[in-house]
């Protein structure tokens, strides 16, 4: 008898991914998606050629994880590996904020509930992000797992990130026997994230908030989804995969030279300008423009990531300059790309009269 | 490889060819790298008719065979044919107008720009032209902390030499006390009312120790919520005055600044000058003795002239928030020029370095430790305070 993971938020692009991905994994039986509606991705897996002998069976359960349906599916396929990826700043199909806030922290609470009732399940991964250490202009540069920030989010998608570890860790209390982990990922971007940051940095001129530029870290989906596939299964020797960690790609960018990188011009604007516009772009639906993207856009965030190198073993294959370098690609070209630019001033060293030379 | 002679007239045959929007101005642009390569070889026109702007330079460029460009697979066919500028030729005029003073400078203006810039200018040129490159495509690294060595080194610390130097006259003692390699925790008096102390110690420890290391300071929670500074205060390489910060950094090895007195130091009544105040809780020595890290004491003089505040508009600091607002003889009676600090000389002696590595692990948790190291050290900077003013002929001389 193999594994059973349940999958929830399979509708989205991360969980359509991990769901491929831990269709692969040998020793899993049958992946169970649940969401409001079914994935429009290939969940087959196949694309990356290991063919349908090692696939895992996929099931999907159009269920809404605030109502406790979700109870009866855990019971029903025995389910003992729960990956909880239904925590996100927006959800399908509506911008309202209260369905956001109920889908994380209600949901969230429904699905542990009937994990707490199903002694089959031995692990539990959540998704969560950085973003509860908030941003703030008062907090340390660099945030470790066990720093409380100052100030705690004080709403929108941070809070509900952060009200949802706190009932992951009561329910860490209650069962101590199953081995919870949670991830907290920085900014996840890649060729086909929706993520908010990815949204942002397709704009073709970036605002940004004069007088700051926040410190920025991302990690690329495909390190996301081996890192989610790695919590959810057995640890491998010498590493730990229940706790809390940070998960972000090495290194730093700040805001204008990541925009320079992809050729994006910026405009720096006051801060009550750029909240305006912030919200008039989510109130006309263009872009979903959380006030704690706004913090996070103004004063940056970095997290340190020695735990999850050391501890849980996984060191992220893209650097955050490198996953930025990947969404570049994929994106269409900014109004300044950098190559450009680099050829007009290489040219120009070249005319000096001896510049290329000896001399 | 070619010579950049060689090259330049390999560029020129490049003629770049506009969308319908902006003909005119690319048309201009084609002339005039025309004549630019009239300078440097032979010009080869290769009329190209193509809808889109940014395409064409590139396929006139496969043309003529040129392949100096390996990045020219990734920019193929990303025009979206605008600049900076917003013109659909933009970049066909600006590749032109690149020629075109290139080669008047290799041509007839050579001799004038030598003469007006001193000898060695192309060189200067090109390692502006290079930094300019690295700045504007995003290709420069900053650390953690947003710390930013090419900007610091090559603007930043570049404008205020000469505040130091020749404003302030700045003289640097001891700085044979400061390690060439691994942490070290810099512990100085806080004095005027605006940090030039704190800045003019980064310049003082850049440019005195061989290595021209970095002072990575640890500055008020003030600096980073006011816009401006606190990007400018991060790109510096400094970072919040919190415990958390200051292990980090020293654990990487870095020379870590700390002005123990805070705003009860910087914001002192010009009669007070030169008496140290509390300093603080002694976290700096708690942060010294986790990474047993040198503490070095340092002594700044002049700093405390530049400003003499004789009073304070304490109403009006509550409702700006600010620890205090200065009254000087100058300000605010003079408006902006009140701001000027006043010429005074400066000097910085940095001490002899207190080991802090001979303790145990547990001894950041000493708390009588830590308050004996803090009055060591507080001590220290007082008395080497006193000599110097002792030594001083004149404020200002």
């Amino acid at each position: 008898m193999g594994k059973v993971v349940l999958v929830t938020g399979v509708a989205r692009h991360l969980g359509s991914r991990f769901v491929r991905a831990i269709r692969r994994e040998p020793g899993v039986d049958l992946v169970v998606g649940v969401d409001i509606q079914p994935s429009a991705h290939d969940l087959s897996g196949s694309a990356g050629g290991g063919g349908g002998s090692g696939l895992a069976s996929y099931l999907f359960v159009g269920a809404d994880i605030r109502r406790p349906t979700v109870a009866r599916v855990i019971a029903e396929h025995r389910v003992d590996t729960v990956v909880h990826l239904n925590v996100s700043t927006t959800t399908l199909g509506s911008t309202s904020r209260s369905t956001v806030k109920e889908t994380n922290v209600i949901g969230t609470m429904q699905l542990l509930a009937a994990v707490q009732k199903a002694p089959t399940v031995q692990r539990l991964v959540v998704k969560s992000t950085t973003s509860v250490y908030g941003s703030a202009p008062r907090d340390p540069a660099v945030f470790h797992e066990r720093m409380q920030p100052k100030v705690l989010p004080s709403g929108g998608f941070a809070k509900d990130a952060v009200e949802v570890e706190g009932y992951v860790r009561g329910f860490a209390r209650r069962r101590p026997d199953v081995a919870v982990s949670v991830l907290r990922f920085a900014n996840i971007i890649g060729p086909h994230a929706d993520t908010p940051l990815n949204e942002y940095f397709s704009l073709p001129v970036l605002p940004t908030v004069l007088g700051y530029d926040p410190r920025l870290q991302f990690v690329h989906e495909d390190d996301a989804v081996e890192v989610l596939r790695l919590a959810a299964v057995d640890p491998r020797r010498g590493t730990t995969n229940s706790g809390t960690f940070n998960v972000a790609g090495d290194g730093v960018l700040v805001l204008s030279q990541a925009a320079r990188r992809l050729g994006r011009p910026t405009v720096p604007l006051l801060l009550p300008a750029v909240s305006w516009i912030a919200g008039l772009a989510r109130q006309t639906r263009m872009l979903d423009f959380a006030p704690e993207q706004l913090r996070l856009l103004t004063h940056g965030r970095v997290v340190d990531t020695t735990h999850l190198r050391e501890t849980f073993g996984y060191t992220p294959v893209f650097s955050t300059e490198a996953a930025l370098a990947d969404l570049g690609r994929s994106t269409r070209a900014g109004l300044l790309p950098p190559e450009q630019i680099a050829r007009w001033t290489s040219r120009l060293t070249e005319l000096l009269p001896a510049g290329g030379g000896g001399n | 490889m070619t010579s950049a002679r060689e090259q330049a007239a390999d560029e020129a045959k490049v003629i770049p060819i506009s969308g319908r929007r902006a003909g005119g101005r690319a048309r201009g642009g084609a002339q005039r790298a025309a004549r630019a390569a009239g300078a440097g070889g032979d010009a080869v026109t290769v009329p190209l008719p193509s809808p889109v702007a940014g395409d064409a330079p590139q396929a006139a460029e496969a043309d003529a065979g040129t392949d100096r460009d390996p990045d020219r697979g990734t920019d193929r066919g990303t025009g979206t044919g605008a600049t900076r500028a917003g013109t659909g030729a933009g970049q066909g005029v600006a590749e032109a107008l690149a020629g075109a003073v290139g080669s008047a400078l290799a041509g007839p203006l050579g001799g004038l720009a030598e003469r007006a810039l001193g000898k060695g200018w192309e060189r200067r040129a090109a390692d502006g032209l290079g930094f300019l490159r690295r700045r504007l495509t995003g290709d420069y690294p900053v650390d953690e902390f947003g710390f930013d060595p090419e900007l610091t080194e090559k603007v930043l610390l570049t404008a205020l030499r000469p505040v130091a130097e020749k404003y302030f006259r700045l003289e640097v003692r001891g700085a044979e006390h400061l390690p060439t390699e691994g942490g070290a925790l810099v512990v100085a008096n806080h004095s005027g009312v605006l940090p030039w102390d704190a800045v003019m110690t980064q310049v003082a420890i850049h440019d005195h120790t061989p290595t021209q290391r970095h002072l990575r300071m640890l500055a008020a929670d003030l600096v980073f919520v006011l816009p401006g500074f606190n990007e400018l205060a991060r790109k510096a390489g400094h970072t919040l005055a919190c415990s958390e910060d200051a292990q980090r950094l020293l654990e990487l090895g870095e020379i870590v600044g700390v002005w123990p007195e805070g705003f009860k130091g910087i914001g002192k009544p010009f009669a007070e000058r030169y008496k140290l105040q509390r300093f603080g809780r002694g976290g700096f020595v708690s942060s010294a003795l986790k990474a047993g890290v040198p503490i070095i004491p340092c002594s700044i003089m002049g700093a405390e002239e530049t400003y003499p505040m004789i009073g304070n508009a304490r109403t009006v600091a509550r409702l700006l928030g600010l620890p205090y607002v200065p009254v000087t003889p100058t300000f605010p009676w003079l408006g902006p020029l009140g701001v000027l600090p006043l010429p005074t000389k400066w000097t910085i002696q940095f001490g002899e370095p207190i080991p802090t590595d001979g303790y145990p692990p547990e001894a950041a948790d000493d708390p009588m430790l830590v308050f004996n190291l803090t009055d060591q050290v507080r001590e220290t900077v007082q008395h080497t305070l006193y000599r110097l003013l002792v030594q001083r002929r004149s404020v200002f001389f």
